[in-house]
């Protein structure tokens, strides 16, 4: 039933002599929401870089739908339709937020703007309003919006997040993580989350990997996860709500 | 006003202010002591070193007596001093200046006149003090305009932020002066020349303006498109269009070798840009600092190529499209049936390059909204977003330097053409330095921006050549032409510490919606989206 959009086959990667990924199996398969948690350095981050091809890895193969992307350079691989919103957002703070929406269209045809900029309206309706304004005026929950926003203006079949609730009140990453779940379950697109926030993240999962120095140490469900006692132990104690 | 109104309260405290000044007259003596105070110099058999205590002292004299004024005016002003009488003194200061700086222009030129009968220099002196005076005058007047409308509760908002809605006007107005300035009356060889030399600045500006301002890459080596461009059209009009095409291509080689010198500093942006793909920022500027410097050592070192450091002479100058400015029956003037004056063919270099200019700024604009040009913003904005959003960041840096370069080589050509000579001594950093100095103080990115700064920087030069006034007061052997880098060099500090983005901030989004509600079609249908 489940067909296997992204597939990652003992994936290593390097920051010069420091190995940051150790043979990394990971698969994302179609209309998917797809979570990896991890403590800060597990190589979380690393991991959804060298999907997008920088760093490349030195080992290991990285395939979507059906094609090798372990050796396509960013933009081609942007191409086949991942679609990325960034750690730390990454918008480009001097231009309006229309034109770092258009940017997002870069790769998708011209043709498809009007419909796309709509469907990013409806979504962030807060977008539409502050059109005009620079993005590095936006507040930290509108930037994230637009983030991922951009990266939707590409029509990703596969959209990559990297912690989209770093630095947000808990009541906008609600509303972010609703968004997603929404996406997912209403136009079908398939996601694959990075998150520290482990309780929400697991909670919206289908399916969940945990990242620990560099390996994936447990993978289930999202529901079997939040149940472990590992897991609960780990990233959940404290009270992640 | 609260600060004052305290102190005064308080009474002025003397004493603090004595050790301010006493201080202040230490800290000049410190800097001004060596520096002026002893001159060393070179007489026959030896060196020397000269005291000229007196200056030090009349300087150091000047400094603290305005540090005094500013503590007891200024800082501290009595209570009795209201905004409105400094409005006032700031009004007589400048009526004052403005008559002692007529007066002095008037009388500058003639030595038997009634000011030079009293004392030789007075008439210098009367324009120093006349120039002293209404820069004061206009200080005074403006802060206390903004005193008074602070008071009142008016918003102000600075001088430049309520001219920036205008700034479309001045562009409009900037251009038509353009277009008729050789025919304005009074308007001469000089400043046509002038102009010339503004315009060809304000076209490199702009070219530099796409890798600086758009693509945010520092380039410290422009001056190498520039030099590509002038050898390009100086050794293939003068050696090897005759070789290729015979003498009777002469007329029309520049028109000709225009083209080609573009592609051929394209092509060096492009042999740039390569090795510098994954620098950025400090290390950038050297890689490209050095790309500068090694242009220029190799147009030295290659004799048998570039001629060395003779350079190339004898560049055929531009002709009008084939008919040459010459006076005989077949030049320009006898063909359109007017008198001969060489003034004409320097008026149609001033509306070559004014051309030339126009036509890279209206490129630059159209890219601005095409896919390219975004990229680049988006490139300068972050580049780790732009590749992850599917932008070739190799194509885009490139095309970047190649289309910068593309205008400093045609900018290069024009001033080949009009020098009529080419040596390697026109194309050293200082050239790269203004160039960069003038897209910065207009503010990166900036059209408008760089064309004031332009005006600015190059007509400050020219400003300093005019000063002969100086001459008259300051000892014997001071030239000004000396300190127009100085003088740019402190104009820059003031703009970067008032306007630290540059005189233009403004940045016109490249794509608008007309209404906030509904989704409009036009604009993206038309090439925007």
């Amino acid at each position: 039933m489940a067909k296997p959009l992204l597939t990652v086959r003992g994936v290593e990667t390097f920051y010069g002599k420091i190995q940051a990924l150790r043979g990394i199996d990971l698969d994302v398969n179609e209309g998917e929401i797809v979570t990896l948690i991890g403590s800060n350095g597990a190589g979380k981050s690393t991991l959804m870089m060298t999907i997008c091809g920088t760093p490349r890895c030195r080992a290991g193969s990285i395939n979507f739908g059906g094609a090798d992307i372990t050796q396509s350079p960013t933009h081609e691989i942007v191409r086949l339709g991942i679609a990325q919103s960034p750690e730390g957002r990454r918008i480009f703070p001097r231009m309006t937020v229309l034109e770092n929406l258009q940017m997002g269209a870069a790769v998708s045809d011209p043709k498809h703007f009007d419909e796309d900029l709509g469907r990013a309206f409806k979504i962030f309706p807060i977008l539409e309003k502050r059109q005009g304004q620079r993005g590095g005026t936006l507040s930290g929950g509108e930037q994230q919006m637009l983030a991922i926003a951009r990266a939707l203006m590409a029509r990703p079949r596969l959209l990559l997040l990297d912690e989209p609730s770093l630095g947000l009140a808990p009541l906008i990453v609600k509303q972010i993580f609703e968004v997603i779940r929404d996406l997912n379950a209403n136009q079908g697109l398939t996601v694959f989350l990075v998150e520290q926030n482990a309780f929400h993240a697991l909670k919206l999962a289908h399916r969940a990997y945990v990242m620990v120095n560099g390996r994936i140490t447990m993978t289930g469900t999202g529901s079997q996860l939040l149940a472990s006692p590992e897991i609960r132990a780990a990233y959940l104690e404290g009270g992640a709500h | 006003m609260t600060a004052a109104t305290q102190q005064s309260q308080a009474g002025t405290d003397y004493r603090r202010i004595f050790i301010d000044t006493a201080l202040t007259a230490l800290i000049a003596l410190a800097i001004i002591g060596p520096i002026v105070g002893m001159n060393a110099t070179a007489p026959q058999g030896g060196l020397v070193l000269e005291y000229r205590w007196t200056m030090v002292f009349w300087l150091v004299a000047i400094i603290a007596a305005g540090r005094l004024f500013l503590q007891l005016l200024v800082w501290n002003r009595p209570a009795w001093v209201e905004p409105i009488h400094i409005k006032r003194t700031g009004a007589a200061a400048i009526a004052i200046g403005a008559v002692a700086l007529l007066v002095g222009l008037s009388n500058m030129d003639s030595p038997v006149g009634f000011l030079a009968q009293i004392h030789p220099s007075l008439a210098a002196w009367m324009i120093a003090f006349g120039v002293f005076a209404l820069v004061l005058g206009i200080w005074l007047m403006t802060s206390a305009t903004k005193e008074i409308a602070e008071a009142r509760g008016a918003q102000t908002g600075g001088l430049m932020r309520a001219v920036e809605p205008y700034g479309k006007y001045v562009g409009v107005a900037l251009f038509l002066i353009a277009v008729v300035l050789p025919f304005i009356p009074g308007v001469d060889r000089r400043i046509v020349d002038l102009a010339i030399l503004m315009l060809t600045y304000v076209m490199l500006g702009w070219g530099l303006n796409i890798v600086v301002g758009l693509a945010g890459l520092l380039d410290l080596g422009y001056v190498a498109f520039y030099a590509v461009g002038a050898y390009s059209y100086a050794l293939l009009s003068t050696v090897y269009f005759p070789l290729w095409f015979g003498e009777g291509i002469t007329p029309w080689t520049f028109w000709l070798v225009l083209p080609l010198a573009g592609l051929l500093a394209a092509c060096w942006g492009i042999i740039l840009g390569f090795p510098v793909l994954r620098l950025r920022g400090d290390y950038l500027a050297i890689v490209t600092l050095a790309f500068g410097e090694i242009i220029r050592v190799i147009l030295i070192n290659w004799y048998d190529f570039t001629g060395g450091p003779n350079g190339v002479s004898d560049i055929p100058r531009p002709s009008f499209f084939g008919i040459p400015f010459s006076n005989d029956e077949n030049g320009f003037a006898a063909t359109f049936g007017l008198t001969y004056s060489p003034l004409q063919r320097i008026i149609f270099l001033y509306y070559v390059i004014l051309v030339l200019a126009l036509i890279t700024n209206f490129v630059t604009t159209r890219l601005r909204k095409l896919p390219v040009g975004r990229a680049w913003e988006a490139l300068r904005e972050d580049e780790i977003a732009c590749r992850s959003l599917g932008i070739n960041t190799t194509n885009t840096k490139l095309t970047a330097f190649a289309i910068g370069a593309m205008f400093g080589g045609f900018a290069g050509s024009f001033f080949a053409t009009r020098q009529g000579f080419v040596s390697p001594e026109s194309f050293v950093f200082m050239e790269s330095a203004i160039i960069l100095a003038i897209v910065v103080l207009g503010g990166l990115g900036s059209q408008i921006g760089v064309v004031i700064a332009s005006i600015v920087v190059i007509g400050a030069f020219e400003v300093f050549r005019e000063m002969a006034f100086l001459k008259a007061i300051m000892p014997a052997g001071f030239d000004p032409v000396q300190f127009r880098m100085l003088a740019v060099g402190i104009a820059m500090v003031l703009i970067m510490r008032w306007r630290p983005r540059g005189l233009i901030t403004k940045r016109d989004p490249s794509i608008y919606l007309k209404e906030k509600k509904a989704v409009s079609a036009d604009l993206v249908a038309q090439g925007h989206g």
